[in-house]
C-alpha cells in the first residue's frame, strides 16, 4: 500500500474507531465500572501499591525503594505495561542523577535503562557496577543480554564465562547460548542447553526461559519439532509470559499456521506486540475478516499514538505492522533501518532484510549478507526471507 | 534468590514492553485574554497519584470517580500553570466527565483561564504525574487563531512557550517579552536612570553645571548604555546556557543594592566621571536577573540562541525607548534650579529609599512595599 493508501485506512480507522472517540460523556449510574485496574486480573500487583505507599512513609529507604523498583520491574515484564517502569524510576529518584548511586540502585536503573531501549546508558551503568568489587552476577548476566542486544557478541560471552564462577550451571550456559548461537556456534550452543535443561530440577521460570531459548534456536536452526516441543515445554510452566507468546506466534507465523496464533493471543490485545501477531494471524484467515479490520485500526491508532509522544520503542513492530499489513516497503525499511541502529537481535535483522527486499533496496540486502558473514548466522527464517537456501 | 532476580532480569532485556504509555491529551485554545482547553487524563494515572479504586477491588466505578471529583481537579490544577509575562493566569476546572480512549477511560476536564495578557507568550508549566511516573508525557494541541501546534511535555521539559509560529514570529514574540520586562522592571529602569540623571551636567569644583552641548550629553549617556548593555548580555548569555548559576535571592538582593549605590552618588557625589564603568559592573548582576525572567518565561529547547537574542534586543529596544524619552526632556531642563535640586537630589533621594527598602525585603525575604506589576 502506498502513502495514500496508508492515510486513507488512517481515515477509515478514524472513522471505524468513531464510537470509541466519542464526545466526553457524564455516566447516569454511579456503578458503572469504568476501568479495570491490572490489579483485577493479577492480584499480585497490589504489592507495587502497597510498597510506594510505604516508601511515601519512608522516602530515602534505599531498601524499600530497590524492592519497590524490583516489583515493579517484574510487573511490568509480566503486564507489559510501561507505566510500572516509570513507577521503578520514580521509587529511585533520590538516587536516579546521581553519577555513582549505592549499587543496588545502580543495577536497577541500568535495568530501567536498557528496557527504555536507553542501551548505551545501561551499558555505562553496567560497567561502572562491574569495576566495583566483588563482580555482581546480576550485573555480568544484564550486561551480557545488552551486549547480545547490541551485537557484541564475543564480549556478551566473556560475560557469561565470567557468570559461570557465580551461578547455577543452566544460567551460565543460558547465557551463553544466546550470543554464542548467533556467532556460528548454533549446534553447539543448542546441544549445550539441551543437556542442561534435561539435567536441570531448578526453578521452574528459570527452566521456562531456557526452553524458550531453545525453541528460538531450533526455530532459527530450522528444526521444527524440536523447537515445537520447546516452545511447548516453556507454555505448560507459564502460559502468560508474554515474550513466551510472541516468540511461539512467530514461530506459528513462519509455518503458515495461522488458525493456532489466534486463541493463543486474543485475550492480550492491550499488549502491542500480542496484537500484531493476532492481526497477521487474522490477516490470512478469511472468517477472521471483520476482527481484522478493527484490530488493524486499533494498532494504527498505537503507532500513532506513540509517535504523537515520539516514542520509538515500537519500531520494530511497527515496521513489521506496515511491511505486511500496510504494505508500504520504503516506509518500513526506513523504521527498520533505524530500529537496526538501536536494536541488532535476529527478528530485528530479519525485518531489515525483509523490507530491503521489498523495497529493492541492494546496498541494504548487501550490508544484511554482510553482517550474517561476518558473525556466521545461521538463521533459517532470514534465509527464506533472503531468497537464498 | 539470588539467581531467581538474575534470571528475570535477563529475560526482560528481550520482553518487549507492549503497552501503550502513560499520556493525558491537553488542548488549549487561547483567544485575547481568555483561555479554553479540555484535559483528558487516565483513570489508571489519577489511581496511581490520588488512588481513585476507593474500595480497593481493583475496579474504578463512576461512584468512585464521583466520589473523588474535587480531589481530581484539585490535583489537575496543582500540576498546570499558564502565564503571560511571568503573571498567572488563574484557572479553573469543570466537574469531570468520562471519555474511552484506545487504551481505557479518561477523566474529561474542561479548563478556563483568564490571563493578564492578550498578546504575548504563553508560558505553560506542566507536572502531572512526572513525580510518579516520569515516563509520562502531556501531549499539548495549542490553538491560536487559525494557528494550531503541537508540544510534548515530559519530565525532562516541563516548561514550554506557546504562541510563536515561525522563526520571525517567534524572534518577535521574544523581542516583545524583552520590552515587557524592561517596562515592568522597575528596578533596572530605576538603575538607568540613576546613571543618567547626572549625564545632562557635569560636575566641576563640587557643583553640578548643565552641560555645555547636547552632543556632550548625548556621548555620556551612549557610553553608559553602551556599557550596561555588553554587560547584561555577557550574564544574561552565561545564565540562560547554563554555564553560570546563581541563587535568584541573591541577585535580587544585589540588583536592589546596585540601585541603591547608584542614586546614593548623585546625592552624594563620589564618582563623577566614568559612571559607564559602575554601568558595566552593574550590569553583570543585571543580567543575571533578566536570565530569570527569561527562564520564567520558558526557553524552548529547539530555538535558544534565537530566544536569547530577541530577548536581549527586546530590552535593548526598551532601553533606548527610555533613553529617547529621558534625555531630550532632561537636556532642556538640565539648567534649572529644579532638574538640579528636585530632580537630581531629590529623586536619587527617593529612589535610593524605594531600592533601600527592596534591599531589606529581598535580603530578609519579607514584604514591605505594595507589589507592583
Amino acid at each position: 500500500m502506498n502513502r495514500c493508501g496508508v492515510i486513507g485506512a488512517l481515515a477509515l480507522a478514524i472513522l471505524v474507531a468513531g464510537p470509541a472517540m466519542a464526545k466526553p460523556y457524564t455516566p447516569t449510574d454511579d456503578s458503572i465500572v469504568l476501568e479495570r485496574l491490572p490489579e483485577k486480573t493479577d492480584p499480585r500487583l497490589r504489592d507495587v501499591k502497597r510498597l510506594r505507599a510505604a516508601l511515601d512513609r519512608n522516602p530515602g529507604d534505599l531498601a524499600l525503594a530497590a524492592r519497590l523498583a524490583r516489583r515493579a520491574i517484574e510487573a511490568a515484564r509480566e503486564t507489559g505495561d510501561p507505566r510500572f517502569l516509570g513507577q521503578a524510576q520514580a521509587a529511585l529518584a533520590p538516587w536516579w542523577s546521581l553519577a555513582e548511586p549505592p549499587s543496588q540502585a545502580l543495577l536497577l536503573r541500568a535495568t530501567i535503562r536498557q528496557s527504555a531501549h536507553d542501551f548505551p546508558g545501561a551499558l555505562a551503568d553496567l560497567d561502572r557496577l562491574l569495576a566495583r568489587q566483588p563482580p555482581d552476577g546480576q550485573a555480568l548476566l544484564t550486561r551480557a543480554t545488552v551486549l547480545t542486544v547490541r551485537g557484541r557478541y564475543a564480549e556478551a560471552r566473556a560475560d557469561c564465562a565470567r557468570v559461570a564462577r557465580l551461578a547455577v550451571p543452566l544460567v551460565a550456559i543460558a547465557c551463553d547460548a544466546g550470543p554464542a548461537s548467533l556467532s556460528g556456534e548454533a549446534a553447539s550452543a543448542y546441544g549445550a542447553l539441551r543437556s542442561a535443561l534435561a539435567a536441570s530440577r531448578g526453578n521452574p521460570d528459570l527452566v521456562e526461559w531456557g526452553e524458550t531459548l531453545a525453541g528460538e534456536i531450533a526455530a532459527r536452526r530450522g528444526e521444527a519439532a524440536g523447537a515445537e516441543a520447546h516452545f511447548r515445554a516453556a507454555l505448560a510452566l507459564d502460559p502468560r509470559d508474554a515474550y513466551l507468546l510472541a516468540a511461539y506466534a512467530d514461530f506459528l507465523l513462519d509455518r503458515n499456521r495461522p488458525g493456532e496464533v489466534v486463541p493463543l493471543v486474543k485475550d492480550y490485545v492491550r499488549n502491542d506486540s500480542l496484537l500484531l501477531r493476532l492481526a497477521l494471524a487474522e490477516a490470512q484467515l478469511p472468517d477472521a475478516r471483520e476482527a481484522f479490520s478493527a484490530h488493524r485500526a486499533d494498532l494504527e491508532d498505537r503507532f500513532a499514538a506513540a509517535r504523537r509522544r515520539r516514542d520509538s520503542l515500537h519500531r520494530r513492530e511497527e515496521a513489521r505492522f506496515v511491511l505486511e499489513i500496510g504494505r508500504d516497503p520504503r516506509e518500513a525499511l526506513k523504521l527498520a533501518r533505524e530500529n537496526w541502529a538501536v536494536q541488532r537481535e535476529s527478528a530485528d535483522l530479519r525485518i531489515l532484510a525483509a523490507s530491503a527486499r521489498a523495497a529493492g533496496d541492494a546496498d541494504v540486502l548487501r550490508e544484511v549478507r554482510e553482517w550474517s558473514r561476518r558473525n556466521a548466522l545461521e538463521d533459517s527464517t532470514l534465509a527464506a526471507v533472503m531468497g537464498t537456501p | 534468590m539470588r539467581i531467581l532476580l538474575a534470571l528475570f532480569l535477563l529475560c526482560f532485556a528481550a520482553a518487549a514492553v507492549g503497552h501503550k504509555p502513560s499520556d493525558s491529551y491537553l488542548t488549549l485554545e487561547r483567544d485575547g485574554t481568555a483561555v479554553r482547553g479540555q484535559w483528558d487524563i487516565a483513570l489508571r494515572d489519577l489511581d496511581t497519584a490520588i488512588t481513585l479504586d476507593g474500595n480497593g477491588d481493583g475496579e474504578i466505578t463512576w461512584g468512585e470517580v464521583r466520589a473523588k471529583d474535587k480531589a481530581i481537579r484539585d490535583y489537575a490544577l496543582s500540576r498546570l500553570n499558564l502565564a503571560t509575562s511571568g503573571a498567572t493566569c488563574p484557572l479553573s476546572a469543570s466537574e469531570a466527565r468520562i471519555d474511552s480512549h484506545s487504551d481505557g477511560a479518561y477523566a474529561v476536564l474542561a479548563l478556563r483561564a483568564t490571563c493578564p495578557r492578550a498578546d504575548g507568550l504563553l508560558a505553560v508549566d506542566y507536572r502531572l504525574l512526572f513525580d510518579v511516573d516520569p515516563t509520562h508525557r502531556g501531549l499539548l494541541r495549542y490553538v491560536e487563531g487559525a494557528r494550531s501546534s503541537s508540544v510534548i511535555f515530559g519530565a525532562a521539559a516541563p516548561l514550554q512557550t506557546l504562541g510563536a509560529g515561525t522563526r520571525w514570529q517567534q524572534l518577535a514574540a521574544y523581542v516583545d517579552e524583552g520590552v515587557w520586562h524592561i517596562g515592568l522592571g522597575f528596578d533596572h529602569i530605576l538603575f538607568l536612570l540613576s546613571l543618567l540623571l547626572p549625564a545632562v551636567l557635569s560636575r566641576r569644583g563640587g557643583v553640578w553645571r548643565p552641560a555645555e552641548s547636547f552632543r556632550a550629553a548625548f556621548w555620556d549617556v551612549a557610553r553608559i548604555v553602551t556599557a550596561f548593555t555588553v554587560a547584561h548580555s555577557i550574564t544574561l548569555t552565561l545564565a540562560a546556557l547554563e554555564i553560570v548559576a546563581l541563587p535568584s535571592r541573591w541577585v535580587e538582593s544585589a540588583i536592589a543594592l546596585s540601585v541603591v549605590l547608584a542614586a546614593i552618588n548623585n546625592v552624594f557625589p563620589l564618582v563623577s566621571h566614568g559612571r559607564w564603568l559602575a554601568a558595566f559592573a552593574f550590569g553583570l548582576i543585571h543580567g543575571f536577573g533578566f536570565a530569570g525572567a527569561l527562564r520564567d518565561l520558558g526557553l524552548p529547547s529547539g530555538s535558544l540562541a534565537l530566544s536569547l537574542f530577541g530577548f536581549n534586543v527586546g530590552v535593548e529596544l526598551g532601553q533606548l525607548a527610555i533613553v529617547a524619552v529621558f534625555l531630550p526632556a532632561a537636556f532642556q531642563l538640565r539648567g534649572t534650579w529644579a532638574y538640579r535640586r528636585v530632580v537630581l537630589t531629590g529623586g536619587s533621594a527617593l529612589i535610593a529609599t524605594v531600592a533601600g527598602i527592596w534591599l531589606v525585603e529581598r535580603v530578609f525575604n519579607v514584604a514591605i512595599l505594595p507589589a507592583i506589576a
